[in-house]
């Protein structure tokens, strides 16, 4: 079997139709009520009514690795550390897993690489060759507090270095304030600046605190054009959670239900373990359905989720628990 | 196509069954055939006429259990007879280490009590993992702590003796938990008959009693059907019936223990409304319905099966509710993915069958959820029936499936009169982000558990139970535990004897004395007024010598069908504030205390008691009204700890309209110690007073009148007690009735309360010295309300 009728990691430019945006309805969420307690129970229980094992579980495990976002976002990053970082995304796990599952030919990478903006041209220099998306943080990540212009300045260069994606975050101020017209006028800019590459809205759900900031947040960024809509930078107090995502893909939902546009989401921050890769899949494909497991559509913002992943896999094809000392690092 | 890699492409949850094997080899084990557990041992399996049980998800059968006849009983209550003076004479910290070690070992054999549950009951495994036994073990713990203090939290309170409990198939061991465990923490023994189709893990429990040490006896475990809970009901030894289950067995057991004297709480059927205003989170809501009808099946007392949407907001609601539905998964109980396993068994799936195929016949449409049902068992899909007139058998009957009514409403006052109109008064669920709305709501619906925002959720530290035929008594939290105590009993040197029968032709003795003045006649008071009685008839009443000391009004079942809707329309009185009414009561105190020489007169004349004697009891009128004023803003309810990020109110709520029979003796304090509790905490009343004796509450209306009482909030009927009594408690909208009299009267007022399951008071009217302690106190009150428990979740 070729590998070209495998399912295929997302690609720029291969998206879905990229969401348009439209004018500023904020009848489409300020009277939108959220029940914290009922969010909450719901996320609670979603894991508990699911359970995925043995082959199904080892699917999972690699459809998250298509849709994780590899990320470093460090004060210490240099050209070699995102070289390494990328060379993992080409290769997420150990050649004998592969064997093991028998996806040698399936060209699995993850979903993207994610980077500063500086260490773009590095990453672009490091997966040359593949099809993995380059994405980078912009806008003064993560608190955002630059001057619009610089911020949209930032954006154009990212994407003249060649990024595919670009990782915005919101003014929180604007939320909080409820200047839902400052808040739009502003994404949808940087949705301009970024011309073919793609847009994912970072809300920063931590800073805005209550859900119904979050479902506000969310629909106001897809309004003003948002490709996805994303949880965390991963520098708040609190980074991505099951409630804050629940609330956000049904925002999500409803933007569709009201459009008939498709947006991605992407909780980032936070999330370590394969359990968790499993958790927001299921939410996902509860929630939503199937087409958003597919990486045009889902993303995991994490770094060492990976590791994780690769253990369990590892356990699934030897039957042994298994030591990341065999593994790659990132 | 590599195998990873179709999964991939369908990204199917796939299996994941939960292992029995531990479950099924103990049902191996026991493959001849359970007995009974009496006395701390099983006695062998009788094989003639054993039930088999059924695993409801593959119809195959996985035991037999012994049909418990009265012989089986009697040993039983014999056993726990027995063993109940020790046990009640443990110290509360002993019968709590025993609690306690109960709650440690079904946590530790958590997992195998789930399987079982699931495999017996056909629920799914997740429920009974993560919902079911974490709350047995919660039940046993919270009630360790009760053990530990009913003795300084309950002074004066002493355990009631053998309980005779018989519990429902929908939670099998957790509403073993909810029986067994207040029982013994007040010191109690029992006798237990498990449903006949979910037998097993009672008979588990029944092993883990043995292993945590239970003195035997404490614990009998009686297997059978529905004869062997009428074995139980009957038994002489049995001092508490407790019995969850349908509201019509509950009519039948109020029936058959009628006058025996048994404490009896119920807790039955169910056809609790779910409210959803325009301003809710409707995903919040949607899946609220998925919790409040899907879970057990919707074999669920309280499940929300009548969903109220408001209008503003029902298309959305339905379009995302069954966009839900497709994503429920009905399958085999014991796989970690199923939402929605088995029909405990064919008989329930045919039930729930022939009640919808009736309800389409009346027009009602369904919304089933897709996917495939599996090929054997009995399963029943997810359903949602629209277009279902209030009158629909679908509106009004318990389904206890999956299968909900969704009906559209206009207004909070709309909402609210769909929501009252069933005979049940179980539970509700109300959903608004409006806190004052919602709290409006949830004080306004007649039910003993409305959850705000939520629904189904349970707790061993708040009360559960229903108004109206839902039953009455309270499982959990202090509520709960009073169930399982008894105060001190007052006893007489003798028992009321029957009532002289009254005559309504002209007398032929004068009036006693001569110095009455101008003729009084006594009317009956219907709705602040007085009011001829309908037979258009009086009758003498004499004094102690034999001559008539006036007349009063032979009241007939008209006057109390009058006084009854007069007592129906004094609606404003329960929504007064607590110092309103105690305003009332006294102004009160200060009009009769004006007219105290004319009351001890008119006692004096119709009984011949003692001039001090009638002065006293007077006295004691006027400092009765005093005592409850005082209680009238003072009587709270509680906040209970429950979850986190949760307030459960628990509300003392009047119980509506109230009928009292007063006794004999006493007449004017015994009229007002029983009227004045129940108006104090909001009740509307209709008394029939001391047929012998009645002008002394005759003469009382012309001081209601005097002191602002609200017409309607009592009524008073003249005439023979026990005729009035039956029609008080015939009638099918009166909440409460109170009787003191002879025990044929208490069994008839007994017998004729189930028609509608109405809470009940009787002792005989003679044992009561009601100038003293015993007149008056908490117990009253107690009486007097309903709980409430009012679950509110917060967190923005």
């Amino acid at each position: 079997m070729k590998a070209e009728t495998f399912p295929r990691p997302h690609t720029a430019g291969a998206n879905d139709v990229r969401n348009p945006g439209m004018p500023l309805a904020i009848e489409m969420f300020e009277a939108h009520a959220v029940n914290r307690s009922a969010a909450e129970r719901r996320a609670a229980t979603l894991t508990t009514r699911r359970s995925v094992k043995k082959a199904n579980q080892a699917a999972w495990l690699v459809n998250a690795i298509r849709c994780i976002d590899l990320t470093t976002l460090a004060g210490d990053d240099t050209e070699g550390r995102v070289a390494r970082l990328c060379a993992k995304a080409r290769r997420p796990v150990a050649e004998h897993i592969l064997e093991g599952l028998e996806l040698q030919d399936y060209g699995l990478t993850t979903g993207a690489v994610c980077v500063y903006p500086t260490m773009v041209p590095a990453a672009v220099r490091a997966l040359k060759g593949t099809r993995i998306p380059v994405a980078s943080v912009a806008t003064g990540f993560p608190a955002g507090l630059m001057p619009l212009k610089l911020r949209l300045e930032e954006i154009r260069y990212a994407v003249g270095e060649g990024a595919h994606e670009i990782d915005i975050v919101i003014t929180r101020e604007h939320v909080l304030k409820r200047d839902w017209n400052a808040l739009y006028d502003e994404v949808a800019a940087m949705r301009e600046a970024c011309g073919e590459a793609h847009l994912k809205a970072i809300l920063a759900t931590g800073d805005l605190q209550t859900l119904r900031n979050v479902y506000a947040a969310s629909m106001v960024s897809m309004q003003a054009g948002a490709d996805f809509i994303k949880t965390s930078t991963g520098k708040e107090g609190v980074n991505a959670t099951l409630p804050v995502s629940l609330v956000m893909i049904r925002a999500l939902r409803d933007y569709g239900d009201a459009t008939g546009q498709r947006v991605g989401f992407k909780p980032a921050g936070g999330m370590k373990t394969a359990k968790d890769a499993i958790a927001w899949q299921v939410l996902m494909k509860e929630e939503l359905g199937d087409r958003w497991l597919q990486p045009d559509l889902f993303r995991l913002g994490a770094s060492s989720m990976l590791a994780d992943i690769e253990r369990q896999l590892e356990h699934y094809v030897t039957g042994r628990y298994a030591s990341s000392s065999r593994h790659a690092i990132a | 196509m590599n195998k990873i890699v179709k999964l991939i492409e369908s990204m199917d949850y796939g299996v994941a069954p939960e292992d029995s094997a531990i479950v099924t080899a103990w049902l191996k084990k026991h493959e001849a055939g359970f007995g009974h557990f009496i006395d701390g041992a099983f006695t062998a399996h009788v094989r003639q006429d054993r039930l088999e049980i059924i695993n409801p998800a593959t119809g195959a059968t996985i035991a037999h259990i012994s049909e418990g006849g009265e012989a089986e009983v009697d040993a039983a209550v014999k056993a726990a007879r027995a063993a109940q003076p020790r046990w009640a004479a443990l110290s509360g910290h002993q019968r709590a280490r025993h609690l306690y070690a109960i709650a440690r070992h079904v946590q530790q054999h958590a997992r195998f009590l789930a399987v079982l549950e699931t495999i017996d009951n056909g629920k799914p495994i997740r429920e009974s993992r993560d919902i079911d036994l974490p709350l047995v073990a919660r039940h046993f713990y919270h009630h360790a702590g009760w053990a530990e203090l009913v003795d300084s939290e309950f002074p004066g309170a002493s355990p009631v003796g053998v309980c005779g409990q018989i519990i429902p198939w929908n939670f099998p061991l957790l509403m073993l938990a909810w029986k067994i465990a207040p029982a013994l923490a007040a010191g109690n023994t029992v006798v237990l008959k498990p449903a006949e189709y979910t037998p097993l893990t009672a008979l588990a429990f029944a092993d883990i009693c043995r292993e945590a040490g239970l003195p035997k006896g404490v614990v009998n475990i009686v297997t059978g059907d529905g004869r062997t809970g009428v074995a139980i009901v009957a038994h002489p030894g049995i001092d508490k019936v407790a019995f969850t289950g349908s509201t019509e067995v509950g009519r039948i057991i109020r029936s058959q223990t009628a006058g025996t004297g048994k404490k009896l709480t119920l807790e039955l059927g169910g056809k609790s409304p779910f409210v959803v205003f325009a301003d809710a989170d409707l995903d919040a809501a949607v899946e609220g319905v998925v919790d409040a009808i899907w879970f057990n099946q919707g074999q669920v007392c309280c499940a929300g099966s009548r969903i109220l949407v408001q209008e503003g907001v029902a298309e959305r609601f339905k379009e995302l509710l069954a966009r839900r539905m497709k994503t429920l998964r009905t399958d085999s109980p014991l796989d970690k993915n199923t939402d929605v396993g088995a029909i405990v068994h064919p008989v329930q799936l045919q039930r729930i069958q022939e009640l919808v195929a009736l309800g389409e016949s009346q027009g009602a449409t369904l919304i089933r959820a897709g996917g495939p049902l599996p090929k054997s068992g009995s399963f029943y899909p997810p359903s949602i029936a629209c277009d279902v007139e209030p009158a629909s058998v679908l509106a009004t009957e318990e389904i206890f499936g999956p299968v909900a009514t969704l009906t559209t409403f206009r207004t909070p006052e709309d909402g609210l009169a769909l929501a009252n109109n069933t005979r049940y008064g179980l539970a509700a669920s109300v959903w608004s982000e409006n806190i004052n709305l919602a709290l409006d709501v949830a004080a306004k619906i007649k039910a003993g558990v409305v959850w705000i925002n939520s629904t189904n959720v349970f707790d061993a530290g708040a009360g559960f139970g229903g108004y109206r035929e839902s039953g009455f008594g309270r499982e959990g939290g202090r509520e709960g535990l009073w169930e399982y105590l008894a105060t001190p009993k007052p006893t007489g040197r003798r028992k009321e004897g029957a009532l002289p029968a009254l005559s309504a032709a002209p007398g032929e003795t004068a009036p006693a004395g001569t110095d009455l003045g101008i003729d009084r006649t006594a009317k009956l008071y219907v709705g602040g007024k007085q009011a001829r009685p309908d037979s258009g008839y009086v009758y003498a009443v004499t004094g102690p010598k034999g001559r008539a000391v006036g007349l009063a009004g032979l009241g007939n079942r008209k006057d109390i069908r009058n006084a009854v809707e007069a007592a129906h329309k004094a609606t404003g009185w329960g929504a007064a504030t607590g110092h309103n009414r105690a305003q009332v009561l006294y102004y009160l105190a200060e009009n009769l205390s004006a007219r105290e020489a004319e009351f001890a007169e008119r006692l004096r004349a119709m009984s011949g008691e003692s001039k001090s004697s009638a002065a006293r009891e007077v006295a004691t009128a006027i400092g009765r009204c005093f005592w409850y004023a005082a209680q009238a803003d003072k009587f709270d309810g509680a906040v209970h700890q429950t979850k986190s990020a949760n307030v459960t109110l628990a509300m003392n709520e009047p119980l509506g309209v109230l009928g009292i029979a007063c006794p004999t003796a006493a007449p004017l304090l015994g009229f007002v110690s029983l009227v004045l509790p129940a108006i104090a905490m909001g009740n509307a009343v209709v008394a029939v007073p001391s047929q012998v004796h009645p002008l002394a509450a005759t003469d009382l209306y012309q001081v209601f009148d005097t002191s602002d009482l609200p017409g309607g909030v009592v009524n008073i009927v003249t005439g023979e007690r026990d005729a009035l009594a039956k029609t008080l408690a015939e009638h099918d909208d009166v909440a409460g009735m109170w009787y003191f009299g002879t025990a044929d009267g208490a069994r008839m007022v007994e017998a004729a309360s189930a028609g509608n399951l109405k809470q009940t008071w009787v002792e005989d009217g003679a044992a009561r010295d009601w100038s003293g302690a015993e007149g008056q106190g908490r117990q009253f009150l107690r009486r007097a309300v309903q709980v409430k428990n009012i679950w509110v979740p917060y967190g923005e």
